[in-house]
């Protein structure tokens, strides 16, 4: 038994020096958050400054990292709203209008935050764990208050999406010498896009913008149905940024290599 | 029964760790242990605890470092030679030994405007739907434990902030008369404003320490700064608001701030 002075009452919160008495291992999803935003960050980096092996005519294949391809140099094909009378010089992606506005809608989307304030900000790092930080203003300085424009990127972003469900649709008819047909890269792009969509529309500000605004769901009740239903998807919000991060990859990884000669198409049918 | 070694605080903000080996039967939970600790070797050991089922949010401490309820901790989910710690909810004065200081909970929740329902309806005129019902119904499930407010880095790692910022628990009050069908005030600049709501960065602690599992970022918070979105810095909606496509604001509550206009 200790024995120890507890007589004494008062005095401020208690002065613990340890940053963090928990003994579990908090600190691995920090790490693994870490490591899997800078996998997609520095692989979507090379493949967007890259400016080659985008695009596989034989199926109508295009990555979704250069849709819409708007640079001069797209081919012609490739180009969904036509082509901008100027080539874009070295390291500059052909799909310019598209990528900020995903960035934005990533950066700016609820989940990703606590992503990065918590495993690159260490705001905090985990629960319970003493932030490295002497002072907070969270987010209510002028530059974090973008953040409350993310309904404004969902908004982009949707029609975006809109894009890749057409690059998805249209290259199922363009099978081997033309007609319907469906490859292993077809199927890759129909994942891809069912996880975008998925990740688009279970975003917090569709479900605002849908029906959490309202007062009354009573009074509504069809948009009170779209907003149970957003809300369920809602639920898997952090599964599906990051199954769509990943789709995203291996779309346009698949693409690249077949694009690039490195492998052919597995086909199954036409 | 099994001896476990416990690591108590003692004493207040400058109190220290001590440590005692105490029994444990198979089926208890840390209070038990606490208890015991009481009742064979240390009779001044200051515990608030009150009706040991997890419905009073009387006896939150940190176990291990985690905000918990010390009456739902079952002593089997440590291992048999672990020692547990027990120390004081950290973002609140000590009082003594276990027992924080917990009144900056009640301040705060004075400061929110209460109910204003409409003046020309009386309480026999209200109807809700169930839906809406529902969706009040998960906030009502709060005990009032405070281990959202405690673990909320905000004013846990940044006490200076504590004065203008209310906590995950109080902004989920303001988001729930905000919801509420037959409230007729605007909560969304004093949300912002006066209760913090800028400070969250919706790390998500709160909903994680929550013990009656309320979805306090998902459902209250984000919902409430996209309301503040609305109200502050949507252009679309506010040139909706002027032109009649949106609904006009709704009265700013009274007597609150500088946001007291509606006399």
């Amino acid at each position: 038994m200790a024995s120890t002075d507890s007589t004494q009452t008062g005095g401020g919160r208690a002065h613990i020096p340890r940053r963090t008495l928990r003994t579990d291992r908090w600190w691995v999803g920090p790490l693994l958050t870490t490591l899997g935003l800078a996998t997609f960050v520095v692989y979507a980096t090379l493949r967007v400054f890259q400016q080659d092996h985008y695009w596989v005519p034989e199926y109508h294949y295009l990555t979704p990292f250069y849709s819409p391809c708007v640079a001069q140099q797209c081919a012609p094909e490739a180009a969904l709203f036509g082509r901008l009378p100027v080539e874009f010089p070295p390291l500059v992606p052909y799909a310019l209008v598209s990528l900020p506005i995903l960035l934005l809608f990533r950066l700016t989307c609820y989940y990703y935050r606590k992503a990065y304030y918590r495993s690159i900000w260490l705001s905090p790092p985990a629960c319970a764990v003493r932030e490295p930080h002497r002072a907070y203003t969270g987010e209510t300085r002028p530059l974090m208050r973008l953040q409350n424009g993310h309904r404004y990127f969902f908004y982009a972003a949707a029609l975006i999406s809109l894009v890749n469900t057409w690059d998805m649709l249209i290259a199922f008819f363009h099978g081997t010498g033309g007609g319907f047909g469906v490859g292993l890269g077809n199927i890759i792009m129909l994942v891809n896009v069912v996880m975008l969509w998925t990740y688009t529309l279970s975003c917090h500000s569709c479900r605002h913008v849908f029906g959490g605004r309202l007062r009354s769901f009573g009074t509504h009740p069809v948009r009170y149905w779209m907003w149970s239903r957003i809300s369920t998807l809602n639920n898997r919000h952090m599964l599906y940024a990051w199954l769509s991060l990943a789709t995203l990859m291996i779309t346009d990884a698949y693409i690249a290599l077949i694009a690039s000669g490195t492998i052919e198409d597995l086909r199954i049918l036409n | 029964m099994s001896e476990r070694v416990f690591r108590v605080w003692r004493g207040s903000g400058e109190g220290e760790l001590a440590e005692y080996r105490v029994e444990a039967n198979e089926g208890e939970v840390v209070l038990d242990v606490l208890h015991r600790l009481q009742a064979t070797q240390t009779p001044d050991l200051a515990v608030r605890w009150n009706c040991k089922a997890g419905k009073c949010g009387s006896c939150s401490v940190e176990i291990n470092g985690r905000p918990k309820l010390s009456c739902m901790t079952r002593m089997s989910v440590f291992d048999e030679d672990e020692t547990v710690t027990v120390t004081p909810m950290r973002t609140f004065p000590v009082i003594r030994d276990l027992v924080c200081d917990v009144s900056y909970n009640y301040q705060k929740a004075r400061e929110i405007p209460s109910f204003t329902p409409d003046p020309e309806k009386s309480p026999g005129d209200f109807r809700m739907w169930q839906e809406d019902v529902q969706r009040q119904q998960e906030f009502r499930k709060c005990i009032e434990c405070f281990l959202c407010n405690n673990v909320c880095h905000v004013i846990r790692d940044h006490e200076e902030n504590k004065e203008h910022f209310s906590g995950p628990r109080y902004l989920m009050r303001v988001a729930e008369l905000e919801m509420h069908p037959e409230d007729t005030a605007d909560r969304r600049l004093i949300a912002q404003d006066e209760f913090g709501l800028g400070y969250c960065n919706i790390t998500k602690c709160c909903t994680d320490v929550c013990p009656e599992n309320i979805h306090i970022t998902d459902n209250a918070l984000i919902p409430l700064k996209e309301r503040v979105a609305d109200r502050k810095y949507d252009p679309l909606v506010w040139l909706g608001s002027k032109i009649g496509v949106r609904p006009k604001d709704t009265p700013p509550v009274p007597n609150v701030g500088s946001h007291s206009d509606r006399t």
